[in-house]
């Protein structure tokens, strides 16, 4: 394993029951700083991959390292979890307080942090989501969104060098999905934490520095998101979206169009377009 | 002709308490028969308190509800059979799945209606077709299905009660884009083929471009715009001005028309946006731009 | 609806009773009962009141919320006050019929009376002005001697923990199926015994569906979070003992030892 790689896996399988294999000799490395997406549908064995990287799982064969721990090793356990926090698509089934800052400081308590300590990173990791004025409400009446970035906080106080997230957005409206990713993209950028974003939004991963996508237990494609999305076919035979652009572009090509099949942006797209159709004027 | 309409339709949330709030204002609207009309709207527009006005789930504080010409309230009293009438189902309709065997589960809604035996049968298998699920799969634990499975057994069992009206809150929350598209299709096929008033509340404009021939804004509690789903992306900027998402092929098009490059439709799927591209350069008399 | 039972009945303020330690406010709770169910005389009974009247006036919060403690007890006051009235040997003030009404029972209904509602408005200063977090950890400090007897009491804290933070959730989700099951053509309001409790069937069986997967994704979480039980564990708020923690105690003690003195005075 190379110093640069936190999570690397080496032909990782892993199955529940014998014979019905939902990660099939998995090879993915994962560099410090890096802001990953795996992308998949449901049942496509992203998740399980998630629940590998902190020990929740352990591989049926191969191995899984993070940080230079194997996960099997159950003396590392803690040391694991606390450099791999985890966030969950369930708002409401993550958070144990009944009080926004308690919550956060759930972690903390558990690892046996200073009391005066917990305040300090609490204080500092509401903040950091911007939720401190929320800090002695109830979860409970707080947005979907909202409460997913209390949940971040919670990881966020525990200083991990990892955070992954097991399709977070997924039960949010549009904006506490924009809440969300906002605050996810600022956790590589202030903090320098790596980010794992399991997900089965192409919006969300387009957002990536790298995206990998997992079909029928085993990565399929693997690159930054240009490379990725510019596989149309492939990712519509898995079920899966394509930016609207990409599609168009791709379509028109079709007609023999001669675009950029790595648009991914409205505004990349509109250029192209608007170039092609003034030619036409002309 | 249209099939529900609302008179001045107001609801307000925790009369008399601090917590006061109107969650619907003052909406009046018609909704025709047939087809399927969107509900969009951010988080506490009031998308989801109005259409639990359309079975009586909830009772207006002031204002008329109306199907097919009769005011479902009339002397205070629930019109007999209003929820047989109109369906509603809710978001993750999965969580409210509790009978042991798929079959049973789909026939709660038409054994409450009193049906015979035969009949429910008859409603159960041809639900069940509609929405391929096998009948190997109907005496099975609906606990053991996957999650799209779930949501198709729960979705059958309302459309087995055959309302004549059916309301879908978000019914694609939470499922992959395959799951989606398949959502989405059975809905289509389902409109057409029976003939039924379908109502699709959703956040995704997105979503709503192919699917929906008429669509509803609410903001703010209040009716923002009903209309054909051409008119209402033409007010995109308004749209997305509410924090709701317009879809990409929209903007790009937006984007455009910025550049005087002007479309004689609005525009918002991709296959129309071929379809316009094509035109466009066919009109200018270009080749096919190579 | 379900939603109006309020099973936080915590009014957050700044007041003194508020900033009080919580374990000292539960122990001096405790005192304040002992206060009311010694009192013999009504003149030692009035002590007791004084001193909850003196720490509700503390409390800075408004008069009115007492009354709403004593709302839903109301059917409890009306029994009580009625069996005291009608079981105590005496002067007959008033007759009908077979039943008496004596001058000792009027007496003793208005006592017993006024000993229920102080008790009630006296433990809701209590519950006023603590959090149920606040409370918890404090019950938890509390019982901590217990531990070496093996009792669970960490568990025992976070399973209270637990349970503030998803009743909440809890009616809201059976509000929602009940809502889904009405659409459905559920009939909860009609028909016999039976068929209203065949009706809750399909309420109570997603609801614990629902509840178990909860339970299930939570545990999960939780072990992300390296939880491991109370072994090893800080708490980030401390209960800090101060000046005012201990006077109030002294003034209890006071008011307790008044409550005695009177009584033996007074007989």
């Amino acid at each position: 394993m190379s110093a640069e790689n936190i999570i690397s896996s080496k032909n990782l399988c892993f199955s529940y029951e014998q014979g019905k294999e939902i990660l099939k000799e998995i090879n993915i490395d994962i560099k410090r700083g890096e802001f990953t997406a795996l992308l998949g549908h449901n049942g496509s064995g992203k998740s399980t991959f998630a629940r590998l990287t902190n020990a929740i799982l352990v591989p049926t064969k191969g191995s899984m390292n993070v940080f230079g721990m194997d996960t099997s090793d159950e003396g590392k356990l803690y040391d694991i979890r606390q450099n791999v926090g985890m966030v969950f698509q369930n708002p409401d089934n993550q958070i144990v307080a009944a009080v926004v800052e308690e919550d956060v400081a759930f972690g903390l308590e558990n690892t046996g942090v200073p009391p005066a300590e917990i305040r300090e990173r609490v204080d500092e990791a509401l903040k950091a989501v911007g939720m401190y004025e929320y800090r002695d409400h109830s979860p409970g009446m707080l947005s979907g969104g909202q409460k997913q970035r209390i949940a971040i906080a919670g990881i966020i106080a525990m200083r991990p060098e990892c955070i992954v997230l097991d399709e977070p957005t997924a039960m949010l409206d549009p904006a506490g999905r924009k809440d969300v990713m906002r605050t996810i993209r600022m956790l590589g950028e202030r903090y320098g934490i790596t980010v794992v974003l399991i997900t089965h939004y192409m919006d969300e991963a387009v957002r990536a520095d790298r995206v990998i996508v997992i079909d029928e237990g085993k990565p399929i494609l693997d690159g930054t998101p240009k490379q990725v999305f510019s596989h149309v076919d492939i990712l519509k035979k898995t079920g899966l979206d394509v930016p609207q652009v990409t599609e168009l572009v791709h379509k028109l090509n079709r007609y023999g169009f001669d675009l950029d099949p790595q648009i991914l942006t409205e505004e990349e797209c509109a250029a192209a377009l608007a170039f092609v159709l003034k030619e036409g004027k002309s | 002709m249209s099939i529900l309409k609302t008179e001045n339709l107001t609801y307000i949330y925790g009369s008399g308490t601090p917590f006061e709030r109107k969650a619907v204002d003052d909406v009046s609207l018609e909704i025709e028969k047939g087809g399927i009309t969107g509900v969009i709207g951010h988080t506490g527009s009031g998308k989801s308190t109005l259409i639990q006005h359309f079975n009586g789930l909830l009772k207006p504080s002031s204002g008329k509800i109306f199907l097919d010409g009769k005011d479902i309230w009339e002397n205070g009293k629930i019109m007999p059979g209003l929820r047989f009438r109109v369906g509603l189902v809710f978001q993750y309709p999965e969580y409210q799945i509790f009978e042991d065997t798929v079959y049973k589960d789909i026939a709660y809604g038409p054994k409450n209606m009193k049906l015979n035996d035969a009949e429910i049968k008859n409603r159960v298998l041809e639900a069940a077709d509609l929405f391929g699920i096998g009948r190997e799969m109907l005496n099975r634990s609906p606990f053991e299905l996957s999650g799209g499975q779930k949501r198709r057994v729960a979705i059958a069992g309302v459309m087995a009660m055959k309302p004549e009206v059916i309301i879908f809150d978000e019914p694609a929350a939470g499922l992959d884009p395959r799951g989606r598209r398949s959502v989405f299709e059975i809905i289509k096929s389902y409109c057409r083929s029976s003939g039924c008033t379908v109502i699709v509340v959703s956040h995704s404009m997105e979503d709503m471009a192919g699917l929906a021939d008429r669509i509803i804004v609410m903001n703010r509690g209040r009716l923002f715009c009903h209309d054909r789903t051409p008119e209402v992306f033409s007010k995109a900027d308004q749209i997305s001005a509410m924090g709701l998402d317009v879809p990409q092929i929209t903007k790009v098009f937006e984007l455009l028309r910025k550049e005087n490059i002007i479309f004689k439709d609005e525009v918002y799927t991709v296959d129309h946006a071929v379809k316009m591209i094509l035109e466009y350069l066919a009109e200018k008399g270009g080749d096919s731009g190579c | 609806m379900l939603k109006d039972i309020t099973i936080d009945q915590y009014f957050p303020g700044k007041s003194i009773v508020h900033r009080l330690d919580a374990r000292f406010k539960i122990i001096i709770t405790m005192i304040f009962i002992v206060m009311i169910f010694a009192a013999d005389t009504i003149w030692s009974l009035m002590t007791g009141i004084a001193f909850m009247l003196l720490s509700y006036a503390l409390t800075a919060l408004k008069p009115s919320l007492m009354v709403k403690s004593l709302k839903p007890v109301v059917p409890v006051l009306v029994i009580t006050a009625v069996l005291n009235m009608f079981f105590f040997e005496g002067e007959e003030i008033f007759r009908f019929a077979f039943i008496s009404i004596t001058d000792e029972g009027v007496k003793n209904a208005v006592f017993m009376l006024l000993r229920v509602v102080s008790l009630i408005v006296g433990s809701s200063v209590l519950t006023y002005t603590t959090s149920p977090v606040e409370l918890t950890g404090a019950m938890e400090k509390l019982l901590s001697p217990l531990k070496i007897f093996k009792f669970p009491v960490h568990e025992l804290a976070m399973m209270m923990t637990i349970s503030l933070r998803f009743i909440p959730t809890l009616i809201e989700e059976t509000e929602k199926i009940i809502s889904a099951q009405k659409a459905r053509g559920a009939d909860f309001e009609n028909g016999s015994l039976k068929e209203r409790a065949a009706a809750i069937v399909p309420v109570l069986v997603p609801l614990f569906i629902s509840a178990f997967r909860r339970a299930e994704e939570l545990a999960l979480a939780m072990e992300c979070r390296c939880y491991r039980g109370g072994e090893g564990r800080t708490r980030m708020k401390q209960l800090k003992t101060g000046p005012a923690d201990i006077a109030s105690l002294v003034v209890s003690f006071f008011f307790l030892a008044a409550v005695f003195f009177i009584d033996r005075k007074m007989k």
